[in-house]
């Protein structure tokens, strides 16, 4: 098989699919904060929840949006770049994306439209309820594209015949070992990156004066999410370690940069992992801690690097860095909720400015993380495509290098050009506010006649001739 | 047309598949057709308002519509991985090609109201994106029916195997026609200035997708053997009389909803000749999903892959409709000049 091809297959699915994954993460985060804002609306009729929901649904638009056209691709490119993948596992994985695509798209996409344009169309209840079926469309995805994503680390509930998967039990294909872990530690990572940017938007408002009022419900909303999912991400984190451990050893041998199993394990805070020499350079480690991590055991063993076969090690450099960033991150987030959590309690958290300023420029971290835990996890699987099963080497299609350089070139102009338009677009409503969002009395059409708009009255002078008709 | 005497599940679970990948895709090309029409048609619509009319008459329907696609897509991935793990490789170019267009028009539903007033590259984008969407569709009907090279299971051409004179005029018949069931659904649902221009537009483009009718009818017979004998031999030439006959009755009646103002009649039949061209496809190409070589059969996944999935199927696929009545319920209606969801 063409070397260079499989490469650039490799480089254009990472690509893509890195770029796709920040956008149903955001999508899957703000379709449940939107749910939640319109239940405490209908609850307590309160009109702040109300405006805050329609300018998160502007918002969610956009992002939605963009996580579609950016997610039709993928579901292609696993026949156009690897077609050999499709063969030997499509058995197993067609159905759980066709599950996918049944249970999730449809409901998401379709009631997208309800949500969107439906704030006079249907009563508030069945606007409410089409605001919840989102949020649950963009969790089922999830559920799925995770178990097959999940299967391909830890496959189970299969048998081989002439090299191609066969399935056996599909309970037993869709709940496989990693799937419990990674389904909940995915899921926390999109709530805990939209609580962070939440609780950035808000802070920003009240440094700038703005929106008050909204600005606080943000702020409170966000500082209590963050302050319970982040601590939540960490037990998830270390109880997905230890599975993995157990299903995948030479993938945590990589990512702590562990070479020799001689002893209790220590744990590399910093190093420069060389394959080459099969150690690292300039290590910084804490004796026993690895062990304690992993295992839970003062002396636990864990197995090294040159324990496996060169040829059957990941990369190890990518690992060791990409999950200590993740982490990182993930302990800096800890340290933002509980933080707020505390001037919260003592009634600080709107005038603390130093954690106005902090909040308001931590809205990235949580869309980092989340690229670096991907890249440690799917990375920690090389060079398998599924786990001891199938080499990506051999998965993938017969097409040419220069084809396969031209659609990465073209997805990368494409790509950079539409969503970089798109997130200057989210920025610019950022900036506006939740009173620019509110429309002016839309009409309706079909004549039907047109209920004045309830709550969203008060806003309308806010319309300037210049704005969008949000 | 079973020639490995294959007989209960093995037989039957391929033929359910493969209807079912047949209605994804006529649901796809009806519903999206309209709206990918809409855009093909921008570029005649010159003013502003119109164009905030024409967009706002799909725009809580895209997505939706869109989902058929992924929905033909996948389930081509998860009844007959072979097909799929061929077809895609060997029209690599069309594809991503067609992918591609969808990001610009697709995204310009939502950018083009954030970008206003200077929304003039989103209206470029909406047009350009759906128009080579549209244009990519047709090139890949028109590979797949030309036949794909395959060795060993695996395809075995190169990257522009799939171009020919045949390809290239399905892309045309294909972008016409779904300018054509775009027309007709502005003149349903738009009303004033949209609604004529759209009607003035649809006679020449009704026209212009018979012709192109006409020419597959007489090209594939010609170029292909295997479809001349489907067509021409005793009894299928009784069995299969009723198509052209269909069609020229739909024509009429298209023709005659457009001059005669029952815009709801012009749609539903140009929307049944889309239909039944499609029909006349499938009877051209069965039981081959891979023309000349692989078959349904040969294709098929798993039994018990296809067996989970159909049951699934079952249940969810008349829920999918039937919420998908309930939306295009909800938005009903005519949208006027000035009008928007937004
Ligand atoms: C954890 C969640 C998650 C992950 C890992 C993926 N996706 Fe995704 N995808 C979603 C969560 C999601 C979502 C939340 O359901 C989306 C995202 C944005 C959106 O707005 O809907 C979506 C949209 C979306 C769409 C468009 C759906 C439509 O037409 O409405 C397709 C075809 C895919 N995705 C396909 C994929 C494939 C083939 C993936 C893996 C290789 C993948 N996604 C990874
Ligand atoms: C959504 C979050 C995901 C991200 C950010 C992600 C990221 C990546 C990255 C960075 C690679 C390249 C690894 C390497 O080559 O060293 C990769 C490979 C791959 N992943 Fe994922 N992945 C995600 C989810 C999935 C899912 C859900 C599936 C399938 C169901 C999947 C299937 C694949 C395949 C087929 C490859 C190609 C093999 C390869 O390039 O090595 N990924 N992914
Ligand atoms: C706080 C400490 C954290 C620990 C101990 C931890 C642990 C882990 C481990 C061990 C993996 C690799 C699993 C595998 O493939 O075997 C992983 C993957 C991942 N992490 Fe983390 N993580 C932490 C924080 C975070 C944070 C803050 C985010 C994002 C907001 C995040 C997002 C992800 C994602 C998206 C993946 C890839 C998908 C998956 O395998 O679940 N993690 N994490």
């Amino acid at each position: 098989m063409d070397a260079h091809a499989l490469m650039l297959s490799r480089l254009q699915f990472a690509f893509t699919i890195s770029f796709h994954i920040i956008f149903p993460a955001f999508s899957i985060g703000v379709s449940a904060f939107i749910a939640t804002l319109l239940v405490r609306w209908r609850r307590t009729r309160a009109e702040h929840f109300h405006t805050l929901a329609r300018f998160w649904t502007r918002i969610f638009a956009v992002a939605f949006a963009m996580g579609v056209v950016s997610g039709v691709p993928l579901s292609y490119e696993f026949g156009t770049n690897w077609s050999r993948f499709s063969l030997v596992a499509g058995n197993v994985i067609g159905p759980l994306v066709g599950y996918e695509v049944l249970t999730a798209f449809f409901l998401e996409a379709t009631f997208l439209g309800v949500m969107l344009f439906g704030w006079q169309r249907v009563p508030p209840w069945l606007h409410v309820t089409s605001a919840i079926l989102v949020a649950a469309g963009t969790a089922m995805s999830g559920f799925w594209i995770l178990s097959a994503n999940s299967w391909m680390h830890t496959p189970s509930g299969y048998e081989l015949h002439g090299g191609i998967a066969y399935p056996t039990d599909w309970l037993r294909v869709i709940f496989n070992p990693s799937f419990p872990y990674r389904f909940a530690h995915m899921m926390c990572a999109a709530y805990l990156t939209v609580s962070v940017v939440v609780l950035a938007v808000g802070a920003r408002y009240l440094l700038q004066r703005k929106f008050e009022t909204e600005a606080r419900t943000m702020m409170r909303m966000g500082v209590g999410m963050v302050a319970i999912l982040g601590p939540l991400q960490l037990l998830l984190g270390d109880q997905h370690g230890l599975n993995t451990l157990k299903y995948e050893p030479a993938k945590i041998a990589a990512i702590e940069a562990h070479w020799d199993d001689d002893g209790p394990a220590a744990f590399v805070l910093f190093a420069w992992p060389d394959e080459r020499r099969e150690g690292n350079r300039a290590q910084l480690a804490v004796p026993h801690l690895g062990s304690l991590i992993l295992t839970h055991e003062w002396d636990g063993r864990v197995p090294g690097l040159k324990d496996f076969p060169r040829d059957r090690r990941p990369p190890v450099a990518p690992l060791f860095f990409a999950f200590r960033l993740m982490v990182g991150i993930g302990t800096i987030l800890i340290a933002l909720g509980l933080t707020g959590a505390w001037l919260w309690w003592r009634g600080r958290l709107f005038g603390t400015r130093w954690y106005l300023l902090v909040a308001s420029w931590a809205w990235p971290l949580g869309f980092i993380a989340i690229l670096a835990g991907w890249l440690t996890t799917e990375t920690g699987r090389q060079p398998y495509i599924v786990y001891g099963i199938l080499r990506t080497a051999d998965a993938v299609s017969p097409v040419s290098a220069a084809t396969v350089a031209t659609s990465l070139a073209l997805f990368l102009i494409v790509y950079f050009a539409v969503f970089s338009m798109g997130i200057r677009y989210i920025y610019r409503l950022i900036d506006r506010g939740p009173k620019a969002a509110i429309l002016k009395t839309p009409t309706l059409p079909g004549g039907l006649a047109s209920r004045p708009l309830s709550l969203g009255a008060p806003h309308q002078e806010d319309e300037s001739p210049g704005e969008p008709r949000a | 047309m079973n020639p490995a005497g294959l007989s209960g599940a093995a037989y039957w679970l391929p033929v359910v598949s493969a209807a079912v990948i047949a209605l994804a895709l006529a649901m796809y090309v009806v519903l999206d057709g309209f709206d990918l029409g809409i855009g093909i048609l921008f570029p005649y619509f010159p003013s502003e308002t119109l164009r905030d009319q024409m967009m706002n008459s799909v725009a809580p329907f895209w997505d939706g519509n869109e989902t058929w696609l992924v929905l033909g897509g996948t389930a081509l991935f998860v009844a007959f991985p072979l097909a799929y793990g061929v077809i895609m490789p060997a029209l690599y170019v069309p594809v991503i090609l067609m992918l591609l267009a969808l990001v610009f028009r697709g995204v310009a539903f939502e950018f083009r109201w954030l970008a206003k007033p200077r929304h003039r590259r989103w209206d470029i984008a909406f047009a350009g994106g759906s128009t080579a969407a549209a244009f990519a569709q047709g090139l890949i009907l028109g590979g797949i029916l030309h036949g794909i090279p395959v060795a060993g299971d695996q395809f075995a051409g190169h990257v522009f195997s799939w171009l020919s004179a045949f390809s290239l005029m399905c892309g045309c018949g294909l972008t016409v026609g779904y300018a054509l069931i775009g027309a007709c659904w502005l003149v349903m649902t738009t009303t004033a200035e949209a609604e004529q221009r759209a009607r003035r537009l649809a006679q020449p483009l009704l026209a212009a997708l018979l012709f192109f009718i006409l020419l597959v009818s007489v090209w594939t017979p010609l170029e292909f053997h295997r479809v001349a004998q489907r067509w021409f031999s005793w009894p299928n030439l009784l069995y299969f009389s009723p198509v052209p006959l269909v069609t020229a009755v739909l024509a009429v009646s298209c023709w005659r909803g457009l001059t005669g103002r029952h815009p709801t009649l012009a749609f539903y039949s140009a929307v049944g000749l889309f239909l039944v061209a499609f029909i006349g496809l499938v009877i051209s190409t069965i039981p081959y999903l891979v023309p000349p070589s692989i078959t349904v059969w040969q294709a098929a996944a798993a039994p018990s892959s296809q067996g989970f999935i159909l049951s699934g199927m079952a249940v969810l696929i008349p829920m999918i409709l039937g919420y998908t009545v309930f939306v295009y319920r909800t938005f009903r209606g005519k949208v006027r000049p000035g009008q928007s969801y937004h």
